[in-house]
């Protein structure tokens, strides 16, 4: 561990973000990483705990935080950057997007600030990357077996390097022109740059992984191609079905989802070709950001960068506390109140608010009315109820519908192999092996959407799978 | 009926344990007399509160008397029975015990008739010996045998050579009878068959040895010595002949080492021969018989070796030697005699006062402890009284002519026919000195150059070590956290929280065959030593060999290796191998076994015969030591567990007769901490080469976990000392001294294990619940070794992390982890029920996961009830407790939290030790009491003040504590904080030490004392004993039951704890489970159950543990790291650093600030349990919790085990359920008896009214004895009560008393009363002292030196903590251990004077013995060193000597004096004060560092805030 009472004598120091007034102009990263000197301190904190709470319930990947954190500490961080890496795939991902439960889980949070996990695991990847001590790990034998996987997000990837080290011959076949799927194109670049998808490509094509772009399953090439050339298939195509609001006026053109948007901007970031006739931005404009949650947020970001004029962020849910309340008790994921680095960034965000109807002036929508929500809790369920006199009405030259998603799209593949859906609409498996022997599925596909960290986990347990399945038939 | 011998349920007979009183009384001119007799019926008689009654309160344990044969009573009776004696000393006569069986009878008499005639002897005839057994209880009435006497012609034979016929004769014809009728011959048997001697005795109370045998009474019967035995055995099943005294000795004590001196007198056996017994010798054979004592086999070895040729004393001064470590003065002769003989024969470790006797010589000794007490006085009239205590036999003043007492490791001896006593240098420098052993051992002794220089560490190829690493299932957390801390500090690593990880046959991860094995340890019959303040009694050497015929003496036989430990580095193990000496020849033989094949079970087992076989081969060509090694583990060999290699090939050569031949040495890759390096010599290794451990230690310096700059030699040195000091603390646990001694001596309990594992390779180890087999364990190695060997895929780590000790997913299972810890948490803090039942689900639910012992137990359900009929939750709490926390150990607010919820709901708390804040006697405002129920009493005595046990309902005695049984604890100074220091009224910032035995506790009996001590200190408070499970706890139980205690607590072995050694967190002690149910059984056999109640502690959680727990007999339940995680605890497992974030385990204020558990959170969880075991009896159809108590009957193992290790397991010893037809008790009934009816104290009381009541100045006179014990704490009690802490003003009641006062004179004396004692005392005069003062004088008419005469015994002034007393007289050992503020003065103290003093002030006035201020931090002492010598009788670990300078010293120290000589009249005191000038010089001062720092300091904070000290004050030059 690092210091006996090291949380007494230091105290957590969160990690700085640029200035706004600088960072609003460009889509560079926003953090500002601490000092060695800093990170030595903060892995003080960490009290090694005999049930590190935050590896055995906050993190879904179980990294070893403590012992990370003591390796830091000690200065070895390139035993650190091994051992990180036995757990996690992309730390350099989690490192900059986790929400980091582990953090909300560890054990000094329940009357203290917790241990800066993530962030200490962001500077042992980029320590490492820098270092040059990650490097490819190619199989030591190849085993002869083909898998195919489908979609290149989080947990495509995880499953494909899992596999490839394990010796067999991996394609990844992805729709899009470039590989990376959520984090490609659904994160955007001042929380994600982009180099750092390639820069962990360069690895995975080293250790044998083909990456074919551009090629959508179904279409491109046929399912029965796949299947015959492959002993096995991992569909990790994520949940791309959005969550629509069916009220009178969803038919005007200034009405997008969430991740259109969001695809666009990354898309002109990385000097991609756009298809021109939805090109929307924001640009001194009134945006307003219908979801309260994280895609919500990242919407606000952009349209900031963009230039808007004024953005309005309204979640149907009442504001969350503060503190942690009783109903996620620690160690538990908590509902409270959080502010991100583009709510700082200027937005008004207003809660209970109910959006029930657009009005808009030709094909474009001007006006969203709404009215305040109350919810009360009967029989363990929570109830809504509008409140009457309250409705009132805003303007917006942008709405963007950010309300999550539903599950993965039911056409193409899923259809054509008639898979089984579970009653959300994910794909039903049985560790991660669908109706159909020889596909497997993992990430947002099954579990519907979620965490980086989670499709992360996801994928090495399918690996593994998949994995056992290859071994015992023959 | 009840049966001796047989193993019943989880009883085994060799568990029985026995503490005694003895005396011996000797005339030293040898004039034969009948007073020799009744003097000792008058001993016998006087130390009858060491001995215990059964049950039935009528049968006694044991009692008996030997002397010489009183050849003109037996001349008389045999002319009246028609047969004439020849002249005394030329026949012999036996003392034969049979069967009520006439015919079997007479059929054994006929065997032994047949011996006579075989030697050569003639039966003159058989004399019916006399008894009236009206007198006897009925236990011992089933078991009275039919008594007669056989007298023998010598024909032709007498003196030494016919006692060598009659013992041949006896050895002969008991191996006859066990051959002829095996069990039905077992009442055959002779107290004693010689020409000189005669022994009487039976299973009675002391008074009814002598109503049995009229014999005794008769004025013929005389005799010119006699040695007299009362016992107190743990538990009572009949038997006669286990009482003593035994043919050649009374013992008081135990003989640790019991089961490693038996291997090792058989593995002699073969090479035995003497011309004193010429082919006879195989009539001999065994010499230790199976069922035999550990006294019988230790009087069976000392009659073989005299019977052979050596000595008496000589033979003693082999079995028991003193200890000739590099610390003691002894002359280079004798501690060559005793290096000699450590190459002959271990010692036969464990407590004992030895008496005795071949008829004309009486001696004594005690061990090299000194652990039990013996004292003696010699008459004017040349009579030796020697005995347990003082004054057992009352003679005037002036006809004693001295007083003494036996030092440890010293013996007293009276030689009859040259009619003097001989001092112990006399004799031992004879004896030393009969054969040039010295120039012996110099010529033959091997000490190989260079070996043991400065052992290197292995450079180390890092592809294989990790494969290695793996294939000998190493995991990185034991890399950081066992290995690591060894080579830093040399210490072993210490950790908190208790164990809940899974037993190892419950595991799903192989574990190593160690994990399967617990050390035993000392609880109650004998105590554990402490390794570091008492370390030198103790020794690691041993010599490795060849051993010759234990019956000669020669110098071949030291021609041995020496090692001065048993770690090997591996140079050494090279330079063994290459060394090139004819004694010393060396050969390896390979401990692996192939697995390329179908069966790997049958391959291992093959291996196994195959090592024995190459060991007896090697042994054939001459090898003196064997290597056993597995070096040659490879891809197609897999390693054989080295306990397994080492076991089997150890009684493998026992069984041939070869253990002798050779030294066994084991090379192995496996072992690494200190519990391996313990049972590997504790199955016979003689030295142990860990090489795959120094490899890893140069991996981790490469890797930089260790400073580059720190010598690999260092690292190594390092390493190897902690595991010495490990060793050397497993052995003290188990009260051993020597590793020549443990080595085999198979002091552990398997569990896990089956039978015919256990019985073909670890032979005579317990294993009650059967387990795995070799198949299982091959199954083992392979998993390690596929994990080695087998491809890893590219990007997982080499090593696995482990979770043994602090939870990983996936790794380690553990009871307490991230679900239950939240869920629990959830449900107290929210009142949520939900919470807790997923809680409970998570811990009970244990058909996937296996935790525990109970979770394979299975209800049988009964007829369901409403659950409205079921006793109320609020009801079932009032058997709730909380676990002995001290407040010291967890902070003010945590610990007054507990209380007051405990009180709250009716149930208990416990103070811990670490004493009580008086303020909380009073009750707050709201009625919230602080106070807690239960005060402990444990080894330091913190706080333990008459006030506080006034103020007790229950007073706890903790003998050991599940984290680690048989060790002391230590607060370092900086957690001393000025509150904790007040309330354990020692000195802020001076380190606290627990010893590690209660010094007043080494024995059973000893035990009853402080029982009887506490019920006087509260007369009707409850007394209960906290015992921690292993094999034999039970019998420990019923000896506590017999002791008058109220309540037993079984501890199990995984309970928290602040701090301690890991090894003793993971690897001592056994589960609740076991010892529950073994106490339940064994005090149902003894009939003891009804008077006791039972309590269990250890990892209980919830209501289902206590509902299992209450079937297996448990009546009241602890909770300890349940009740902290309802307040808050998280297992962080850092409160040994005092970092708890949540203010529990912390002293740190800005922690504490942090704590935010709340009374309501623990009632809370108590009552969340309580409804649990409430649904559980309506399933189970119990209306009433006590109907639940005991009916075992009601629990079955879980009917479906499909798990690979556990399937073996086999509870039904468990499930036992003892035959209750004769209307046993099965739950607790009655009170105790009450014993303190009789206490004079009663008689004080009645004269003391108006001192007590009205403060007026009183004065009482009265006669004291050595049966008078406790006096004054009653009347101390009676003083609290009616004027509050403060007592009464000083020497208000002053209580003159004449006589030899019992033990415990004075204790917890409160303050006003001053007790003047003109006489002697004994042991543990004045413990724990509460303000009173007292004065022991000398009778004025005694005619000899008070500086050297013995007035008061052992122990004096245990835990006192404010008071005085002046002693006018030498005290014997451990004056004033752990005394924590009392002023004494004494004229002269034994050894270990000062043991962990804390406070006080102590001024000795004449000599003292060795290790003075062992552990002491606090406090001062003056004494007197007249020969300048005192520095090398004094401990310097922890103080510095200063002469005596200061003014205020000079004048304190005078005033002292001077008021010793008021209060005792003091010659010696008059004689220094008289030449004060001169005296003052020879006066040195003895200061603890920590609390001179201390004292500065205060010092300079008192002058900055007053000034008032010139600052002229001069400086002392210090001089290191």
């Amino acid at each position: 561990m690092g210091e006996v009472k090291g949380f007494l004598k230091y105290k957590r120091r969160e990690v700085p973000y640029r200035p706004v007034k600088e960072r609003i102009h460009d889509f560079a990263e926003l953090d500002l990483p601490l000092t060695p000197e800093q990170i030595h301190q903060q892995t003080a904190r960490c009290m090694d705990c005999g049930i590190p709470f935050c590896h055995a319930t906050g993190c879904p990947l179980k990294n070893c935080i403590p012992d990370l954190n003591e390796l830091v500490y000690k200065g070895k961080w390139r035993q650190a950057c091994e051992l990180l890496h036995s757990t996690n795939n992309f730390p350099e991902i989690t490192g900059r997007v986790c929400p980091a439960p582990c953090e909300t889980a560890c054990t000094l949070s329940i009357n203290d600030e917790p241990v800066l996990i993530r962030h200490i695991e962001f500077q042992i990847v980029e320590h490492g990357f820098k270092q040059g001590w990650i490097k490819p790990l190619p199989a030591k034998r190849k085993t002869g077996r083909k898998v195919a996987v489908v979609g290149s997000g989080p947990a495509g990837l995880v499953v494909a390097q899992q596999l490839a080290r394990a010796g067999h011959s991996v394609v990844v076949f992805e729709k899009d022109e470039q590989i990376g799927g959520l984090l490609r194109y659904g994160i955007p670049d001042f929380k994600l740059a982009k180099s750092i998808i390639y820069r962990r490509l360069e690895q995975m094509i080293a250790e044998g992984i083909d990456f074919q772009t551009g090629i959508s399953v179904g279409e491109d090439i046929s399912t029965r191609y796949l299947k015959k050339r492959f002993d096995c298939v991992c569909l990790t195509m994520g949940a791309s079905q959005p969550r629509d609001l069916n009220i009178p006026g969803r038919g005007y053109e200034n009405i997008l989802f969430a991740m259109d948007y969001l695809k666009t901007q990354n898309k002109l970031c990385a000097n991609e070709p756009v298809d021109e006739s939805p090109l929307i931005t924001a640009k001194n404009k009134i945006v307003a950001v219908i979801g309260g949650g994280d895609t919500g947020s990242d919407c606000v970001g952009t349209a900031q960068r963009q230039g808007a004029k004024q953005i309005y962020q309204l979640e149907i849910l009442p504001q969350p506390p503060d503190a942690r309340p009783p109903d996620t008790p620690w160690p538990m994921w908590p509902r409270i109140m959080r502010t991100t680095s583009s709510h700082e960034e200027g937005c008004q965000r207003r809660w209970s608010v109910m959006t029930k109807k657009f009005s808009g002036v030709e094909t474009r929508v001007t006006r969203l009315h709404c009215c305040q929500v109350e919810w009360t809790r009967e029989n363990g369920d929570w109830k809504m109820k509008e409140l009457s006199g309250t409705d009132f009405t805003l303007e917006a030259d942008i709405v963007l519908l950010a309300m999550g998603f539903l599950h993965v799209t039911h056409n193409g593949i899923v259809n054509e192999l008639g898979l089984k859906i579970d009653k959300p609409g994910n794909l039903a498996v049985n560790n991660y092996q669908t109706s159909e022997p020889s596909v497997f599925a993992a990430g947002d596909t099954v579990n519907g959407t979620s965490l980086v960290v989670r499709a992360i986990d996801s994928g090495r347990q399918a690996a593994a799978a998949i994995e056992d399945w290859l071994r015992t038939c023959s | 009926m009840m049966q001796s011998g047989k193993n019943v349920g989880l009883y085994e007979p060799r568990r029985e344990h026995d503490g005694c009183g003895i005396g011996a009384v000797v005339n030293i001119n040898g004039q034969r007399d009948h007073s020799i007799i009744e003097y000792g019926k008058e001993i016998l008689i006087n130390l009858r509160h060491r001995g215990a009654a059964s049950a039935d309160e009528v049968t006694g344990d044991g009692a008996g008397i030997l002397f010489q044969i009183p050849h003109q009573f037996f001349q008389a009776e045999s002319s009246r029975l028609g047969f004439f004696l020849p002249e005394s000393s030329k026949y012999g006569v036996g003392m034969v015990f049979g069967s009520k069986d006439e015919e079997l009878r007479s059929k054994c008499d006929q065997i032994l008739d047949n011996c006579v005639g075989h030697y050569g002897m003639k039966v003159l005839g058989w004399r019916d010996v006399p008894t009236s057994n009206d007198c006897l209880g009925q236990i011992a009435l089933q078991a009275e045998p039919t008594i007669k006497q056989i007298f023998v012609d010598g024909a032709g034979l007498e003196g030494e050579s016919l006692e060598r016929a009659l013992y041949l004769a006896r050895k002969r014809s008991e191996k006859l009878v066990r051959k002829n009728f095996g069990q039905k011959g077992e009442d055959f048997y002779l107290t004693s068959f010689s020409c000189s001697t005669i022994c009487y005795k039976g299973m009675f109370m002391a008074w009814q040895l002598f109503a049995y045998y009229p014999d005794l009474a008769d004025e013929r019967v005389s005799s010119a010595l006699a040695i007299v035995h009362q016992r107190y055995s743990t538990n009572t099943f009949p038997s006669w002949r286990l009482a003593q005294p035994l043919r050649c000795v009374a013992h008081n004590g135990e003989i640790n080492t019991l089961s490693g001196n038996r291997n090792w007198m058989q593995a002699r056996q073969m090479k035995m021969s003497s011309e004193a017994f010429d082919d006879n010798i195989n009539d001999l054979f065994p010499i230790l018989s199976p069922q035999s004592s550990d006294s019988a086999c230790f009087d069976s070895v000392l009659e073989l070796l005299v019977r052979a040729g050596r000595s008496m004393p000589h033979s003693i001064m082999m079995m028991i030697p003193e200890a000739f470590g590099q610390s003691y003065h002894i002359s280079t002769d004798k501690r060559a005699f005793y290096e000699y003989h450590a190459s002959i024969m271990e010692p036969w470790d464990g407590p004992a006062a030895m008496l005795f006797t071949d008829g004309r010589i009486v001696g004594g000794t005690l061990d090299r402890n000194g652990l039990r007490p013996c004292r003696y006085l010699v008459t004017t009239d040349d009579v030796v009284i020697m005995s347990s205590e003082a004054g057992v036999v009352q003679f005037p003043p002036e006809k004693i002519r001295r007083k003494g007492r036996l030092q440890p490791g010293h013996m007293f001896f009276v030689d009859t026919v040259e009619r003097r006593i001989i001092s112990d240098n006399e004799i031992k420098s004879k004896i030393a000195r009969q054969k040039p052993y010295r120039r012996w051992l110099d010529e033959n002794r091997i000490e190989l150059r260079g070996l043991f220089d400065a052992p290197k560490l292995v450079n180390t190829d890092i592809q294989t070590l990790s494969q290695r690493l793996r294939l000998f299932g190493y995991t990185s957390e034991e890399l950081k956290t066992i290995l690591l801390p060894m080579a830093l500090n040399g210490q072993e690593p210490v950790g908190s929280m208790g164990n809940d990880v899974p037993l190892a046959v419950l595991s799903d991860r192989p574990k190593l065959l160690f994990n399967y094995f617990k050390q035993l340890f000392a609880q109650v019959t004998n105590p554990a030593i402490d390794p570091l303040r008492e370390g030198l009694v103790m020794s690691l050497m041993n010599f490795v060999g060849k051993k010759l015929n234990i019956l000669a003496e020669t110098p071949e036989h030291c021609r041995q290796l020496k090692l001065p430990h048993p770690i090997l580095a591996n140079e050494d193990i090279d330079r063994l191998r290459t060394a090139k000496r004819k004694d010393l020849k060396t050969a390896s033989i390979s401990a692996v076994f192939d697995i390329n094949v179908p069966n790997v079970a049958a391959s291992l087992r093959q291996a196994l015969v195959g090592l024995v076989n190459s060991a007896r081969q090697a042994i054939d060509k001459g090898a003196s030591l064997i290597i056993i090694s597995d070096r040659q583990a490879s891809q197609t060999k897999a390693p054989i567990p080295s306990l397994l290699a080492t076991a089997t090939v150890h009684h493998g050569l026992l069984n041939r007769g070869l253990r002798g031949e050779a030294g066994l040495i084991v090379e192995s890759a496996e072992p690494r901490e200190v519990m391996h390096f313990c049972l590997l010599c504790g199955y016979g290794a003689n030295a142990i080469n860990p090489y795959l451990a120094f490899e890893t230690l140069d991996y981790l310096q490469q890797e930089g976990e260790l400073s580059p700059d720190t010598e690999s030699s260092q690292i190594a040195d390092n390493y190897i000392a902690a595991i010495k000091k490990g060793i050397l603390k497993t052995m003290s646990k188990m009260g051993i001294s020597t590793l020549r001694s443990y080595t085999g001596a198979q002091l552990f309990e398997a569990i896990g294990l089956n039978r015919s594992l256990v019985d073909q390779y670890f032979t005579g180890t317990s294993s009650r619940i059967g387990g795995i087999g070799l198949a299982e364990i091959a199954q083992e190695i392979i998993a390690r070794h596929s994990a080695a060997f087998e491809q890893r895929p590219s990007g997982t780590l080499e090593l696995d992390f482990g979770g043994e000790y602090y939870f990983r997913h996936n790794g380690q299972e553990h009871l307490w982890n991230p679900v239950t810890i939240a869920k629990l948490q959830q449900g107290v803090k929210y009142n949520d029920k939900q919470a807790y039942d997923d809680y409970a689900e998570a811990v009970n639910q244990q058909a996937k996961k296996l935790y525990t012992l109970r979770g394979l137990f299975e209800f049988i359900p009964g007829k369901a009830i409403p659950i409205e009929q079921v006793e109320p939750a609020s009801e079932i709490v009032k058997r709730f407790c909380t676990g002995a926390m001290s407040h010291g150990s967890i902070s003010k607010e945590a610990h007054e939290c507990l209380a007051v919820a405990m009180n709250r709901i009716g149930g208990m708390s416990n103070t811990g030790e670490g004493g009580e804040d008086p303020s909380r006697y009073i009750t707050d405002s709201n009625g919230d009491s602080k106070n807690c129920a239960i005060k402990q009493v444990a080894s330091g005595r913190f706080g333990v003040t008459i006030n506080y046990l006034s103020h007790a309902k229950e007073i706890q005695i903790k003998i050991a504590q599940g984290a680690k049984p048989g060790e002391g604890g230590q607060l370092p100074g900086h957690k001393v904080t000025e509150e904790i220091a007040a309330l354990r009224y020692s000195t802020p910032s001076v380190t606290l030490i627990s010893p590690p035995p209660h010094h007043d506790i080494y024995s059973i009996e000893d035990l009853a004392q402080l029982i009887y001590d506490l019920k006087c200190s509260n007369p009707g408070v409850k007394v209960s004993v906290k015992l921690v499970a292993e094999v034999g706890v039970g019998t420990i139980a019923a000896g506590v039951a017999k002791g008058n205690a109220d309540e037993v607590l079984i501890s199990g072995h995984d309970g928290g704890t602040g701090a301690s050694p890991l090894s003793s967190i993971k690897h001592t002690g056994c589960p609740w489970e076991l010892g529950l149910a073994e106490t339940q059984q064994v005090l149902i056999m003894n009939k003891l159950r009804d008077r006791i109640r039972l309590q269990v502690d250890g990892q209980i959680k919830t209501g289902r543990d206590v509902v299992v727990a209450a079937l297996l007999g448990a009546e009241r339940f602890g909770f300890g790291t349940a009740a902290l995680v309802a307040l808050g605890c998280t297992l962080l497992r850092k409160c040994h650093e005092g970092a708890c974030p949540f203010g529990i385990g912390t002293q740190d204020p800005e922690l504490r600030k942090r704590f935010a558990g709340k009374p309501e959170d623990v009632e809370r969880f108590m009552y969340f349990v309580a409804e649990e075991v409430r649904r559980i009896m309506s399933q189970l159809g119990f209306e009433k919790f006590e109907d639940m108590v005991g009916r075992v009957d009601r629990l079955q193992t879980t009917t479906a085990i499909d798990h690979w290790k556990a399937k073996g397991l086999d509870f039904s010893a468990v499930f036992h359920q003892p035959d209750v037809s004769e209307k046993s008790a099965v739950r607790f009934f009655d009170a105790q008896p009450s014993r303190l009816t009789d206490h004079l104290d009663w008689k004080i009381l009645e004269q003391a009214k108006p001192a007590i009541e009205q403060g007026r100045k009183t004065t009482i006179e009265m006669a004291i004895r050595n049966t008078n014990r406790t006096v004054g704490a009653i009347v101390s009690n009676q003083i609290i009560k009616t004027c509050g802490e403060k007592g009464l003003p000083d020497d208000t009641l002053r209580i003159v008393l004449q006589g030899s006062a019992g033990q415990s004179f004075g204790a917890f004396l409160a303050p006003g009363v001053t007790l003047n004692l003109v006489g002697e005392g004994n042991d543990y005069l004045g413990k724990g002292l509460s303000g009173g003062r007292i004065v022991v004088k000398m009778p004025e008419n005694s005619p000899f030196m008070s500086h050297e005469n013995i007035i008061v015994g052992n122990t004096v002034l245990y835990g006192a903590t404010s008071g005085e007393v002046f002693i006018n007289g030498m005290a014997g050992e451990r004056f004033c251990v752990r005394n924590s503020g009392v002023t004494a003065v004494v004229e002269g103290i034994g050894d270990h004077g000062c043991e962990y003093m804390t406070g006080g002030l102590v001024v000795v006035l004449g000599k003292t013995g060795c290790n003075f201020a062992a552990g002491m931090s606090g406090g001062l002492a003056y004494v007197l060193d007249e020969v300048q010598l005192f520095d090398t009788m004094c401990n310097l670990d922890m103080v510095e000597l200063e002469n005596v300078w200061k003014e205020e010293d000079k004048n304190l120290l005078f005033d002292l004096i001077q008021r010793h000589f008021q209060w005792t009249q003091s010659a010696r005191s008059r004689y220094i004060l008289d030449a004060w000038p001169d005296m003052l010089g020879r006066f040195v001062k003895v200061v603890p560092i920590d609390y001179r720092r201390v004292l500065e300091k205060m010092r300079a904070a008192e002058q900055r805030d007053t000034e008032t000290i010139p600052a002229t004050e001069e400086v002392f030059p210090w001089v290191k």
